[in-house]
Parts: C-alpha cells; sequence; structure tokens
C-alpha cells in the first residue's frame, strides 16, 4: 500500500474472475454481430462462418457465468437474482438481459437454423445419437420447404432482435462500471459504448481466429474473400473503438478533476505495462497498423493469413488487457485520491489464475463438443443453406 | 464551572447541557428498554416504533481527540473481524494552503489511538469516519437482491442471510465504509447500532466517546439538541458533490477532507 | 390456413416449451421467495426484526449510575464527568445483568490514560496532552491522579 488509502480499501473486491466476465460476454456479442452482419445485413462474404460464429456465441455465453459463481461469496444465492432482482441494480437487470439473450436469441436462432440438419441426423443416426437429435428437434418431422421458409422469416425477425439484445447484453455490463459514481475510472456515460465497441473488435477477431483454426484443423481450404471480409470489418469497428477510447482518455486529461493527478500516476506506474504497453501499444496500435497494412497494400494470400493471424491474437490479448485495466485499475487507487495498493494474483486459489485460465480454455472445450453434435459445415459456403432442394419428401 | 471541565474553545459552552438534555431524554427509554436487555428476549422492542424516528450522526472535529475509543467499542460491540473496519479516524496534517494535498493516516483505523508523529506546523486535526447512511445510497441502488436496504428510521443495513456477496455494494460506497466479511462472505458495515437505538440506547461509539464528538441524532425527534446545534453552526457532509443525502453531519469539516 | 399452420407446427412446440419454462419459473419462486420479502421494502422484513434483536454488549452509563451512585457523583463533579463508564471500563452488559456472577476487568492505567492524554499535534489545543515522561517520568497516573475525577486542582488527589 502507498499513500492512504481508506481502511476497507486495501484488500480489492473484483479480481480476476470479475475481468472475465466482461471478456467472456463480450466474444458473445462481438461473435453474433458478425453472424447478424450475413443474415440481416446480406454481407454474403462472411457466410461461411455464420454457423460457426452462433456457435462460438453459445460456447462462451454457457461460460460466462460461471466466473461469476466462482467470486460470489454465497453461490448457492445466486437463484435470488432472479427471484426478488432489486429493479435500480444492472446487476440484477442484467441477470434478464442474459437470460432473454441465452434464451430468445441464441438458441432460438441456433435451432432455427440448424433444424433442418437436426432432422436429417436424426433420421440417419441410431441409439443414443438419434435420441439426442430427437430430443432437439422436439419431435418435429417437418422440414419441408414451406416449413424451411417459415423458419428463415422467423429467424430473420430473431437477428433483428438479437442485435440490440447483443448491445444490450454487453452495453449493460459497460454500464454496470459505468454508472458508479463512486469510482472516476469507471464512471463515465462513455462506458457502455467503449465495452460494446471493443467487445465487437474481440468477437470478430476471435471468429476469424476460430474459423482459420477450424479450416486448418479440418485441412479444408479458407475461404480469402471470406477472411478479407472479416478482416475489414475489425479494421473499421478497431478504428471506432480506439477513437472512443482516445476521446475518454483526452476528455479526462483536459478536464483534469479532482481524481486526475491520482488516476495519472496510477496510469504511468501500476498500469503502465497492462495499460500502455499491453493494451494501447500491442493491443491496439500494432493490430491496427497491420489491418491497416492489407487494406492500402496489396499482399499475397500467405502474407494476408499471417498479418490477419497475428493481428486479431494480439487483438484479442489487447481487449483482454483493456478489461483488466478497468476492472483491476478501477480499484489499484483510493477513492480519497491518496493511496493506492496492489492487487495480489494467487495463482491456485479460488478466484486465482488458475480457475482464470481453465475458464478461458472450457469455452473451446464446449465448441468443440457443439461443433460435433451442430457441424456447421454440412454445406460448403456458396450453397443456399437456409433453402436447399435435396428435401426429403414427407412421408 | 472549573476553568479546565470547560469545553474546547468555538463548542458554544453547551457540551454540559447537551449531556443532560441526553440524559432526560435517554434515561427513560433506557430503563424501560434495559428490561428487555436482561430478559434476552428475541423479539425486537416493542415499544420502538421505527416512523417515529430518523437517525443520522453529528461528527465534531473540534472534539475528537483520536483516540480511538468509538473504534475499539464499535469493534467489540459488533464482532467486527480484525484488519476490518466498521468505523475508524484519519489524522489530518495540512501544510499551508495547499488543502488539495493532505497527509492523512489512520494506523489500525485509529483504533489504538496515533502515536505523536512527526508533524510541526501546518493544520491537524482528526476525523472518525463511518457509514454515512445515505438517504439516497448508491450502495442499495445497486445491489442486486435487496440484501442492503434502507430501514423506514432511515438507517441502512445489510441481509447477512440474503447477501450474495457479489460486492457490487463495496463497490458503489464513495466513503469506503463497506467491506467483505471474512467469516460470513457477506458485505458488512455499520449497522448505527440498530440493536440498540430500537432499545432506547445510543450507538457503541457515541456511548464510549469521551469528549463527545460523536452523537447519536434523531433528526425527527423536535427535542433533540442536535437541532439546535445544526441551527447555529457550520456544518458539512463529505463528498456532498455526489449527493448522496449523507446524514453524518460535520461540524469543522476542513476542505482538505477527502 | 390448416397447412400453413402444419409447416409452423415446430415452432407451437417451442413456443410450448418457453411457456412450460416461464410457468415452472413462476411456480419456482412462488414457493421459495422469502416470506417476509417486500413487508417493509424491496428486503426481506424479517432482516430488520433480526437486527433489533442483536444482544448488546455496552450496558449504557445510565445502567451503570443506578448501582454506583458513589462513583457518579465523584465523578460528576470532576473534568471526567461525561466520559462514560464502559469507555475505560470496557462492555458490561453481561455484568449489569448479573453483578456477582460478572466481575469487570479493572483497566490498566497508564495505557488506558495516554491513549487520550498524550500528546498529538492533530488533538484541539485546549485538551489536556502530556508527554509521560516529561510529566511524571513514567509513573503510573493513580499515583497522583484519581481516575475518576482526576484534576488536581479540583481535589483529585490519591
Amino acid at each position: 500500500m502507498e499513500g492512504f488509502m481508506y481502511p476497507n480499501e486495501v484488500e480489492l473486491q473484483w479480481s480476476v474472475l470479475i475481468v472475465l466476465y466482461p471478456f467472456l460476454t463480450g466474444l458473445v456479442a462481438g461473435a453474433f454481430i458478425l453472424a447478424s452482419l450475413e443474415r440481416v445485413f446480406r454481407v454474403e462474404e462472411v457466410k461461411p462462418t455464420y454457423r460457426l460464429a452462433l456457435l462460438t456465441a453459445l460456447a462462451f455465453l454457457i461460460v460466462a457465468p460461471m466466473p461469476l459463481q466462482l467470486h460470489l461469496g454465497h453461490p448457492e444465492r445466486s437463484l435470488e437474482m432472479y427471484l426478488t432482482p432489486h429493479r435500480t441494480s444492472a446487476m440484477a437487470m442484467f441477470g434478464f438481459v442474459y437470460l432473454w439473450y441465452l434464451m430468445a436469441v441464441l438458441l432460438l436462432e441456433i435451432w432455427l437454423d440448424y433444424r433442418r440438419d437436426i432432422v436429417l441426423m436424426q433420421r440417419s443416426t441410431t441409439g443414443t445419437k438419434r435420441l439426442l437429435y430427437k430430443v432437439l428437434s422436439l419431435g418435429s418431422d417437418n422440414i419441408s420447404e414451406a416449413a424451411l421458409r417459415v423458419d428463415d422469416r422467423v429467424g430473420w425477425v430473431i437477428t433483428i432482435v438479437g442485435i440490440p439484445s447483443a448491445f444490450m447484453l454487453h452495453g449493460y455490463v459497460g454500464f454496470i462500471f459505468g454508472s458508479v459514481k463512486a469510482n472516476p475510472w469507471w464512471s463515465t456515460p462513455l462506458m457502455p459504448v467503449v465495452f460494446l465497441f471493443s467487445a465487437m473488435v474481440s468477437g470478430i477477431a476471435l471468429v476469424l481466429l476460430t474459423y482459420m483454426a477450424t479450416c486448418a484443423f479440418r485441412r479444408a481450404s479458407i475461404d480469402m474473400n471470406c477472411l478479407d471480409t472479416i478482416a475489414k470489418y475489425l479494421f473499421y469497428t478497431f478504428v471506432i473503438d480506439f477513437t472512443l477510447e482516445m476521446l475518454d482518455l483526452i476528455h479526462r486529461i483536459y478536464e483534469a478533476d479532482e481524481s486526475f493527478r491520482s488516476l495519472d500516476f496510477m496510469l504511468h506506474t501500476r498500469l503502465f505495462m497492462s495499460q500502455i504497453v499491453l493494451q494501447i501499444f500491442v493491443g491496439t496500435l500494432v493490430p491496427l497498423t497491420l489491418l491497416a497494412l492489407t487494406q492500402v497494400s496489396r499482399l499475397s494470400e500467405l502474407a494476408r493469413k499471417r498479418v490477419y493471424a497475428v493481428a486479431a491474437s494480439l487483438t484479442i490479448i489487447g481487449i483482454f488487457a483493456m478489461r483488466w485495466n478497468v476492472v483491476i485499475g478501477g480499484q489499484l487507487f483510493s477513492k480519497s485520491f491518496l493511496g493506492y495498493t496492489t492487487y495480489k494474483l494467487e495463482f491456485v486459489a479460488r478466484e486465482g489464475l488458475l480457475p482464470a485460465v481453465l475458464l478461458l480454455i472450457l469455452p473451446f472445450v464446449i465448441l468443440y463438443v457443439l461443433i460435433k453434435i451442430l457441424p456447421p459445415w454440412q454445406h460448403d459456403a456458396g450453397d443456399a443453406v437456409h433453402l436447399t432442394s435435396s428435401v426429403e419428401p414427407e412421408s | 464551572m472549573p476553568p479546565a471541565a470547560q469545553p474546547a474553545p468555538g463548542t458554544g459552552g453547551e457540551e454540559m447541557n447537551l449531556t443532560r438534555r441526553q440524559l432526560l431524554v435517554l434515561l427513560p427509554a433506557a430503563a424501560a428498554a434495559w428490561e428487555f436487555v436482561k430478559a434476552g428476549t428475541p423479539e425486537d422492542a416493542p415499544s420502538y416504533k421505527t416512523d417515529e424516528h430518523w437517525w443520522g450522526m453529528l461528527l465534531d472535529i473540534t472534539k475528537c481527540i483520536g483516540c480511538g475509543s468509538c473504534v475499539r467499542a464499535c469493534a467489540l460491540e459488533n464482532d467486527v473481524p480484525e484488519g476490518y473496519f466498521r468505523t475508524w479516524v484519519e489524522e489530518y496534517h495540512v501544510d499551508d494552503w495547499h488543502i488539495e494535498t493532505p497527509m492523512v493516516t489512520s494506523p489500525n483505523g485509529g483504533k489504538d489511538g496515533f502515536p505523536q508523529g512527526s508533524f510541526t506546523g501546518g493544520k491537524n486535526f482528526f476525523v472518525p469516519k463511518l457509514c454515512n447512511h445515505c438517504v439516497d445510497s448508491p450502495c442499495t441502488q445497486v445491489c442486486p437482491v435487496g440484501a442492503t436496504y434502507h430501514t423506514p428510521d432511515g438507517v441502512v443495513l445489510i441481509d447477512y442471510d440474503y447477501c450474495l456477496g457479489c460486492r457490487y455494494c463495496i463497490q458503489a460506497c464513495p466513503y469506503g465504509c463497506r467491506f467483505f466479511h471474512p467469516q460470513k462472505h457477506t458485505a458488512e458495515k455499520c449497522t448505527l447500532c440498530y440493536h440498540r437505538i430500537s432499545k432506547g440506547l445510543t450507538t457503541a461509539c457515541c456511548e464510549n466517546c469521551p469528549t463527545g464528538a460523536r452523537q447519536l441524532a434523531d433528526l425527527k425527534n423536535p427535542k433533540d439538541p442536535i437541532h439546535a446545534f445544526l441551527k447555529t453552526h457550520t456544518v458539512q457532509v463529505l463528498k456532498p458533490h455526489l449527493a448522496t443525502g449523507s446524514k453524518t453531519f460535520y461540524n469543522g469539516l476542513d476542505g482538505s477532507v477527502r | 390456413m390448416s397447412t400453413r399452420f402444419k409447416d409452423s407446427a415446430h415452432l407451437i412446440r417451442i413456443g410450448v416449451v418457453f411457456l412450460l419454462g416461464a410457468l415452472v419459473f413462476v411456480a419456482v419462486r412462488a414457493a421459495i421467495i422469502p416470506e417476509s420479502y417486500g413487508q417493509f421494502g424491496p428486503y426481506r422484513g424479517k432482516a430488520l426484526t433480526n437486527m433489533t434483536s442483536r444482544p448488546v454488549k455496552y450496558a449504557g452509563h445510565e445502567v451503570c449510575e443506578n448501582c454506583h451512585p458513589d462513583v457518579t457523583d465523584a465523578k460528576s463533579k470532576g473534568v471526567h464527568a461525561h466520559v462514560n463508564c464502559e469507555s475505560c471500563h470496557g462492555p458490561l452488559a453481561k455484568h449489569a445483568d448479573d453483578p456477582a456472577a460478572v466481575q469487570p476487568v479493572l483497566p490498566e492505567t497508564p495505557k488506558l490514560c495516554m491513549r487520550c492524554h498524550s500528546e498529538n499535534i492533530a488533538k484541539p489545543s485546549g485538551f489536556p496532552q502530556i508527554n509521560a515522561a516529561e510529566h511524571s517520568g513514567g509513573q503510573d497516573c493513580k499515583t497522583c491522579h484519581q481516575p475518576h475525577s482526576p484534576l488536581l486542582e479540583l481535589g483529585g488527589k490519591k
């Protein structure tokens, strides 16, 4: 501890697990937005990643509440948030936003998009697999052209609803921090917007990397048109995100309110590595430059693949650093603006580094399982996925 | 009145009268309440009506001697775990006109008093701190389940059997008065000794303050001497720009206090 | 009409699943929501009544004065008139409850007295503060001062 802190402030309240939570929900929102690019805005080039993006979103959404449960003093009481939600609490309302997004948007959209494949797989498998697909199909066998048209229409509506829902999902997390007037590092109306755009950046980067990885595992060729388009959207979204973060910074420096001197000192000492080096330089400026390079100059396919992979990886690290800097950074300084503390991150502890790393790996394990059950590649890219001529006649 | 028994300069000389008036107000209530305390019944004092009270506290910086009696008394009365503080005392040193950069210390929350220290000159004083029992408290606003709440008589309390331990309230409090209880695994803070004030007693900290720097205030009681004090003295609250509706009023609070 | 219904039948099924889920939620909520929730506000009313029933540890000076009028009298004439009993003697509700069974432990005077009276620049200037070594060469305060009425000029001499 350095300087003066209120005696109860020395210990940090929100750990690396709470850093993980906005990171994971951000990936969900970002992956979904990328998927909706094709569905609603008819960006046909990214169609090969449509289903993959949805499954990725689902895998991360399932894991998202887990760091919270590990963090709670009484996880067995967490149901109270649904029983007696306090209407003025952003955290309580978020429980319903999460539930809405999981049930009414993501699961529904995946089900409608995959329904035909589920029924086909139910018909072509045996034993427990068949039972699984029968349950997933809810016993419905109808995959006639008319039925699939209905699915398509409803799915389109759900995606339309899903875009603001995805914005809410992650904007709310930003609001949870941005609405805390006691903490000047968090308290800004820009917080939900910054969180949302950084979420989109991280989600798009994740889908880009996952697409490249799954193509490599399947030994399938990467659709460069698709990859180039994803990278383009990544670049543009990143420019907006960076602009917003710089706007926040410039405002703070210019207005220099009572907290500024303390926050400035913290930034130059305790947060130097994580914010200036990792988040701004390595995690933002370098990937932006790399992506800009691919936009302005002609690079070979191999060069582009390499640049995209590096840029996307650095982006994800940078966005994780941003979450770290917000959550941990907001607790390193005293609300008296006269002192600082340190975050002691243990390795093997309930809220330590090990559970955090495991929780970062888990979504990929779940994604693997999801891909096995609901393969995104029944059809090649370019096929009309939603309306197909190879429909079986009704029995 | 003997010279040394006179109150410190600036307090207006009403110190002795305050104590007598307090006795007049509290003694019959205490006598009645004590019966229940002795009987050890689990029921709340039946004669206590929440709508007849609106609790606050007056902290007189000109009287605080930094003895830490309040911190110790609170810890004993409320089983406060070591290293955490429902109330604490800070010592300020302000050099000349530099009110934006005071030197502040609070060794173990002031629990064992303060060492002599090496400051010379400047302005030096003690500031006791506790939960401000805000009317528009940001902490109750953010609690997701209603585990921290306002009582009808203006005290902010925590429901230890309902709290999830999410710690959002601890983040939302601008005054740093909340902490995470290491054994209960819930949020914890000053309760204004609700179990005492609802029985007609005063809080443990006010009871044990030797100079009357801390005084419980019942803002709904027309006979409460605090009303007169508030009318005749300049009082402030902490962080007024956050509009929390703090009900802990400070007499003689310097601009340097954070 | 019937054919269209047939092609949307699967939507009905999932609608039913969601509806069932909602009904289960409502039923579970009604069953396990705490009874006293909402009694006084958006919280469990029982929590408020639980809070008032905690036992007290400090009896309060009026209770002490009931049984110890001699000390009260001596104190009221001196400068420690409004230093409450338990401020020095510690929490004594148990003693008040059963005086014979629970005997209060008398505090160690030098350490106790110096907590208030050791000199510190932040203390109000009118407040009596001393440096123990300079004042009495480190002797026990009780050598010269009567704790209940300590000022020597008032006759608080031992």
